[in-house]
């Protein structure tokens, strides 16, 4: 029995990356859930944006490492992300002028934003395939690690090791610091305040000269912001593939819908617990059972509940016990 | 005025005047219309023949939000508050358009509606019906309307709170906004009205003083219920 390793190897093969990971989410959920709240759909188009606003990033950070510019230890992308995040701006605000303004105008229902959504994902999918190719994109550089596991061991002793990798700590700070600064703007703002006003009651919001065409500007400009920040965080902590940025679109959804759409803490917390469930489910306890358990207990498998392959399934399953037991999410309220 | 929502219309003809300082009662049957000349008069519905002025300019093409600016404020008749955000909150969105003064305002509007005060950092739907209706004028006011519009302020609430909310509507007039509401519990409000309207099927029946609307026979035996 060794309580202690087997917690490392919990913290180091299941804890930080979950960490990172439900960070990540939870961006991508803030934006699903904000765009939710404002504009009354789900936009199927989220995931597809984190990859455009990622391959702008890319290229940015290509164009940067080509000039010799970079901020090492930190990565490249870092400095792209300002620039990427407006050019998405401008490509979300397009797409708005072009798509969802003549269905604003024509009071359609939900779902036709929905589909009209799914055409703007379908859209942007291919001008990403198209730009930068369906391939596997490296673009991580600077210190690759915060805390390497050699170090950890060298320094405590012990046999198993903990690494934490610098794209995990950016991820997890940027993340606190993107939902602090969201918090500040929505609660404490003129304008996030009127946001939420526009979201609780439209035509309220109208009769108090709150002028709607902005506030739908300003849901854009932070949704993209939003995605782009997740998708290059995303990206640093593994690659970019534009198809899996495509497949984001499940866990990021199950995340907004367990936390309840439209509630901001709803798709932090749902990020987290979307994470942590996907990566215990997938992970392969037999070490940590070796270390807890005696000998003849051992398990004689590698104590993996579902194959890394069916990764997906795991938010497909929360999705749907969601929406069977309580739709409105964990944090819904029912809307009046 | 003469419009409805596109399938045909439901006013014909309708005129209503409200003068400086006045509180104005439209009543009627249900399906009078007189909702629709209220929102008609708002820029809420579409008017296909007449005007609406305000303070001798013609406003009719003007966009609700712009009617606003120019100093009229509407109360809807259900969905009246902000339910998510605090007292506070719906205070300060009211006063949305207002650069400067917020402070000042809001200190008036807790003035008339002391009840509120004390929950100024709760959420609006933890408030009770009676209160809701108090926040839901009060947001209006934010804005220091010439013109105060309620639908049917007191639908659904007790006498108490009726009471309550007609003696709030006279300060509110006392202190300089003209009022004009519809209103259900037609004798009620007509008695504290200056003027009244009967509506019957989107058209003028009577227009008179409140008091003499309430002597006319006609009209207790039909619309006051004898």
């Amino acid at each position: 029995m060794d309580v202690l390793q087997a917690l490392i190897v919990i913290c180091n093969f299941v804890a930080v990356p979950a960490l990172a990971y439900g960070s990540q989410l939870a961006l991508g959920a803030l934006g699903v859930t904000l765009v939710f709240g404002v504009l009354r759909f789900s936009n199927f188009a989220h995931g597809d944006t984190m990859a455009f606003g990622t391959m702008v990033a890319i290229l940015a950070t290509w164009w940067l490492q080509s000039l010799g510019i970079g901020i090492h230890p930190l990565p490249t992308a870092l400095i792209a992300l300002p620039f990427s995040i407006a050019v998405t701006a401008v490509l979300l605000l397009a797409t708005d002028r072009f798509v969802y303004r003549f269905y604003r105008a024509q009071h359609s229902p939900p779902v036709i934003f929905v589909a009209a959504s799914i055409g703007v994902m379908l859209l942007f999918h291919g001008l990403v395939r198209l730009i930068i190719g369906p391939w596997d994109q490296n673009f991580a550089d600077g210190e690759r690690f915060i805390l390497s596991a050699r170090e950890f061991k060298r320094a405590t002793g012990l046999d198993e090791g903990l690494a934490i990798k610098t794209s995990q700590g950016i991820t997890v700070l940027a993340a606190i610091a993107i939902v602090a600064w969201l918090y500040w703007f929505l609660n404490r703002t003129r304008t996030g305040k009127a946001m939420r006003a526009f979201s609780d009651n439209q035509e309220l919001a109208l009769l108090s000269g709150i002028k709607p065409e902005r506030v739908v500007a300003i849901c854009w400009i932070i949704a993209a912001g939003l995605a782009t920040v997740a998708g290059v965080l995303y990206g640093l902590d593994k690659s970019f593939k534009p198809f899996t940025y495509f497949q984001l679109l499940l866990p990021i959804f199950a995340a907004a819908i367990v936390g309840g759409l439209g509630n901001p803490l709803g798709a932090i917390a749902g990020g987290y617990l979307v994470a942590f469930s996907e990566i215990a489910v997938t992970y392969a306890f037999k070490k940590v059972f070796r270390y807890l358990l005696p000998e003849f207990l051992e398990p004689s498998g590698l104590a993996q509940l579902l194959s890394t392959d069916y990764k997906l399934a795991v938010s497909f399953t929360i999705l749907v016990i969601t929406l069977l037991a309580k739709p409105t999410g964990l944090f819904g309220e029912a809307r009046q | 005025m003469t419009g409805g929502y596109g399938g045909g219309d439901i006013i014909f003809g309708c005129e209503i005047e409200a003068g400086d300082k006045e509180i104005v009662v439209i009543v009627g049957p249900n399906g009078a219309g007189k909702s629709t000349a209220m929102k008609a008069l708002f820029g809420m519905v579409r008017l296909r023949e007449g005007t609406v002025e305000f303070r001798d300019e013609d406003i009719s093409a003007l966009e609700p939000q712009d009617r606003v600016a120019l100093g009229m404020a509407f109360v809807p008749q259900t969905r009246n508050v902000f339910a998510s955000l605090t007292i506070e909150e719906n205070l300060e969105m009211g006063a949305f358009l207002r650069p400067t003064g917020i402070k000042i305002a809001m200190e008036q509007v807790y003035g008339l509606f002391p009840a509120l005060v004390e929950k100024r950092f709760q959420r609006a739907n933890s408030l009770s019906g009676g209160q809701r209706q108090q926040l839901a004028i009060a947001r209006a006011l934010m804005t220091e309307p010439k013109l105060l519009m309620l639908d049917e302020p007191t639908a659904g609430t007790s006498p108490v709170v009726m009471q309550g909310i007609f003696c709030h509507i006279r300060n509110i007039a006392s202190s300089g906004v003209s009022i004009l509401m519809v209103e259900q519990n037609a004798r009620k409000a007509l008695e504290i009205a200056d003027k009244g309207y009967v509506l019957v099927e989107g058209r003028n029946r009577f227009a008179d003083t409140g008091p003499n609307l309430l002597a006319n026979d006609e009209v207790r035996k039909s619309f006051l219920g004898g």
